[in-house]
């Protein structure tokens, strides 16, 4: 019998106040009882729109299945088969806009929580598996892939399972990409990003850190002296965008990219980092997408005793996720909707030159905004309110709306074809490039998204990959 | 692992290494920088590259001992390992059709200029050179300039060694004395290129400078370095590092270098504790 229960089971979480002064991970997973229950919920669909809903279509009915019979390891298998991340995607996908969004539950009642049953299942593999995986026969061609973030990661472990040679260049000294550099501890432990990448070097991969494609070797010499045979570009979205407002250089101003990395993968929050971090009083996160959220949890944890949040459209149209939204919400961060900066205030002794103070942030100056018609995107557009400037009273101002595409391997490579963005341009059925054997997916192609949209791009360029090399 | 195969002391807060670096040593051009890790949890510090040969694979860096990582670095010795070393980052100084040029060096920052006035040399150009150090003992690449210049002048502050004052004198009194220069090259402190900008200014010659901000990747993720030329903002570690120094916002980059100044000097003590305590 199906439990009709018209909620899903609630995550446990740490206490909003105690989390908000740790980076131990928010969300504590379901445990084996939970798992089975929320697990009951799920109705078998014939149809299954559940895995249309999936960017690497999850077999999700068949998995629940195997977590009613207890078969936990089983459960994991049948992920493992369509997903190379799972524990990632369990913790960090949009579910709501994906598979539980298609969910026949979700009609009556809320969907069941296959993104937490996801996470259970492949916990319950980390904890619980020793069994190495099993080696593909080689087949002999090899692959480079550029990029270890989220879509190159995935397209590396699908080739491997095929038996290609595969290479991955990193130009970070650790592997994982945004995985490490951007999202936080607290929403994605860093460990579990190790065993995923673990995992892909038990299968053959190598993954070849300190190596700037474009730079260090490019994409040419990766084919004519080094013998790959074809070259996935997974090399992440690139350079912030700041807003071109006054006082954007002031001591306090970060991107977003900037101060993530330096919490993150320079780990300037534990208390004997080498990595100096600034840590602001009051803090404005501009923005209002998952990376904003994430910084301004951040900078809570960091000691921050208050953290706004200023976007420049209202709740409906923050992009990111519902449940980071609600987190940072539960934690204390203060949501400035319908606001845009327009300077930014610095100190500034008129006496003393050389006073220590200046140049730090000390408020960041706002407009109101009204919605007013729909734009292009179909997204009401903001107005300014005449007249309404106010100053907000901050230290320290984080921006995080959006990147533009890194310049480093399109101006190497002859022939690849980028588009007005400078983002390269990709035939979406394959993710092949203008470039004969050069497929690219992720936020290279896209601009900033999502983990699983990468992961999906990953998966379409190893399939097409595999395709060219077995017809070569 | 980067293994160290030699080492070398200039003066006394200066250091020379040659870094067993392969793919670096291939490619690096002067004007290009390299980011090195010391250890597991070091952070990532741009040096600019002073030289390297391509078929021993080795790449030559020049550091003055400033903070807690340099600090690090400068106790390990030849045959020892550093932990990461990624490069060639940045663009190459352009160096196409110059026939007169000078180059200005303050300090560590001449290690800098030392490859780009033996690159010019190398290729048919006329280089003047103006080094200038504090004092004697911190003088450093005096031969190594000599022979890349038909024309060295070295400056100290105190006097101490060649002629007493800052470099942006004798650069005066060259282009008075009428020297057409093609383009003027400065690396050094901040405030010392921007003397040389508003040197050159008034007679109009182009003036290239070195920027070397606070970095973190360098490969234009974060945006740490970006600086403020010609009212853009610009990233020194995929636009640069060098740019055209009428352009060069200097008191903005020089606001914005010492942002860490206190945590800095707080870890380099911590790291030089840890040192002393080991001895005794």
């Amino acid at each position: 019998m199906p439990n009709m229960s018209l909620k899903k089971n609630p995550m446990p979480v740490q206490d909003p106040i105690e989390r908000g002064r740790n980076f131990r991970e928010v969300a504590l997973g379901y445990d084996e009882a939970t798992a089975l229950d929320e697990a009951a919920r799920c109705l078998n669909c014939k149809n299954m729109p559940c895995v249309s809903g999936c960017p690497v279509n999850v077999h999700i009915p068949e998995f629940i299945a195997k977590v009613k019979e207890l078969d936990f390891e089983g459960a994991y298998q049948v992920i493992n088969k369509s997903s190379s991340l799972p524990a990632v995607c369990g913790r960090v996908c949009p579910q709501e806009t994906q598979c539980e969004s298609k969910c026949v539950r979700g009609i009556k009642g809320e969907a069941v929580g296959i993104g937490r049953l996801e996470r259970f299942v492949a916990d319950w593999h980390n904890s619980h598996s020793t069994e190495a995986p099993k080696l593909p026969e080689p087949n002999g061609h090899k692959v480079a892939i550029v990029g270890s973030g989220p879509s190159g990661l995935t397209c590396a472990g699908d080739l491997a399972k095929l038996g290609y040679k595969v290479t991955v260049f990193e130009a970070l000294h650790l592997a994982g990409g945004v995985l490490v550099y951007g999202i936080p501890e607290f929403r994605l432990p860093k460990t579990i990003v190790q065993k995923e990448v673990d995992t892909l070097k038990a299968l053959g991969v190598d993954v070849e850190t300190n190596v700037v494609i474009g730079k260090t070797l490019t994409v040419d010499e990766l084919f004519d002296e080094m013998g790959y045979e074809a070259v996935f570009i997974g090399s992440g979205a690139g350079l912030p965008r700041f807003m071109g407002i006054p006082g954007e250089s002031l001591k306090g101003v970060y991107s977003a990219n900037e101060f993530l990395t330096r919490s993150n993968l320079m780990k300037a929050y534990e208390a004997d980092s080498t990595t100096p971090i600034m840590h602001a009083k009051k803090v404005a996160v501009v923005g209002g997408g998952n990376v904003a959220m994430d910084a301004a949890r951040t900078a809570l944890r960091m000691g921050a005793e208050k953290v706004y949040i200023v976007y420049r459209r209202s709740l409906e149209e923050l992009p990111a996720r519902k449940e980071e939204v609600e987190h940072a919400m539960e934690e204390g961060i203060e949501f400035k909707l319908l606001n845009n900066p327009t300077r930014i205030l610095g100190f500034e002794n008129p006496d003393d030159r050389r006073d220590p103070r200046n140049g730090f942030v000390t408020g960041m100056e706002c407009i109101r905004m009204e919605l007013g018609e729909p734009d292009a995107s179909g997204r009401r557009s903001p107005v300014e309110i005449p007249g309404s400037e106010f100053v907000l009273d901050v230290d320290s101002v984080i921006i995080a709306i959006g990147t533009s595409p890194n310049p480093l391997i399109k101006s190497t490579t002859e022939g690849l074809e980028v588009n007005r963005r400078g983002g390269i341009v990709v035939e979406e059925a394959t993710g092949l490039t203008s470039r004969e054997g050069v497929y690219a997916g992720g936020d290279a192609v896209t601009g900033a998204a999502t983990v699983i949209l990468a992961m999906g791009a990953g998966k379409t360029a190893a399939k097409a990959i595999d395709e060219y090399l077995s017809a070569k | 692992m980067y293994r160290i195969i030699s080492k070398k002391e200039l003066n006394p807060t200066v250091t020379m290494m040659d870094i067993e670096a392969p793919l670096v040593a291939r490619k690096a051009q002067p004007g290009q920088f390299i980011i090195l890790r010391v250890d597991e949890n070091g952070e990532r510090i741009p040096l600019t590259v002073a030289g390297c040969d391509r078929e021993k694979g080795t790449v030559k860096i020049i550091f003055q001992i400033v903070g807690a990582s340099t600090e690090l670095l400068g106790h390990k010795n030849e045959g020892d390992f550093i932990q990461d070393f990624v490069g060639p980052l940045g663009k190459a100084t352009h160096t196409e059709g110059l026939k007169k040029v000078a180059i200005v060096g303050g300090g560590v920052g001449c290690a800098i200029a030392l490859p780009v006035a033996q690159k010019l040399h190398e290729l048919g150009c006329e280089v003047h050179s103006i080094i200038g150090f504090r004092s004697k003992d911190l003088l450093i690449l005096e031969d190594e300039f000599k022979a890349a210049s038909s024309r060295l002048i070295v400056m100290t502050d105190d006097g101490s060694y060649g002629e007493k004052g800052v470099v942006t004198e004798p650069l005066k009194r060259l282009i008075e004395s009428g020297e057409q220069y093609d383009e003027v090259i400065a690396i050094g402190p901040l405030i010392m290129m921007k003397f040389v900008t508003l040197t050159t200014k008034p007679f109009g010659i182009k003036t290239i400078v070195s920027m070397n901000p606070i970095m973190i990747d360098g490969t234009g993720m974060c945006g740490g370095c970006r600086l403020t030329v010609g009212g853009k903002t610009k990233f020194a570690c995929v636009d640069g590092p060098e740019f055209d120094g009428f352009e060069v916002d200097f008191d903005e980059a020089m606001s914005r270098g010492v942002m860490y100044r206190t945590f800095e000097q707080e870890q380099r003590e911590h790291v030089c504790n840890l040192f002393k305590k080991e001895v005794q």
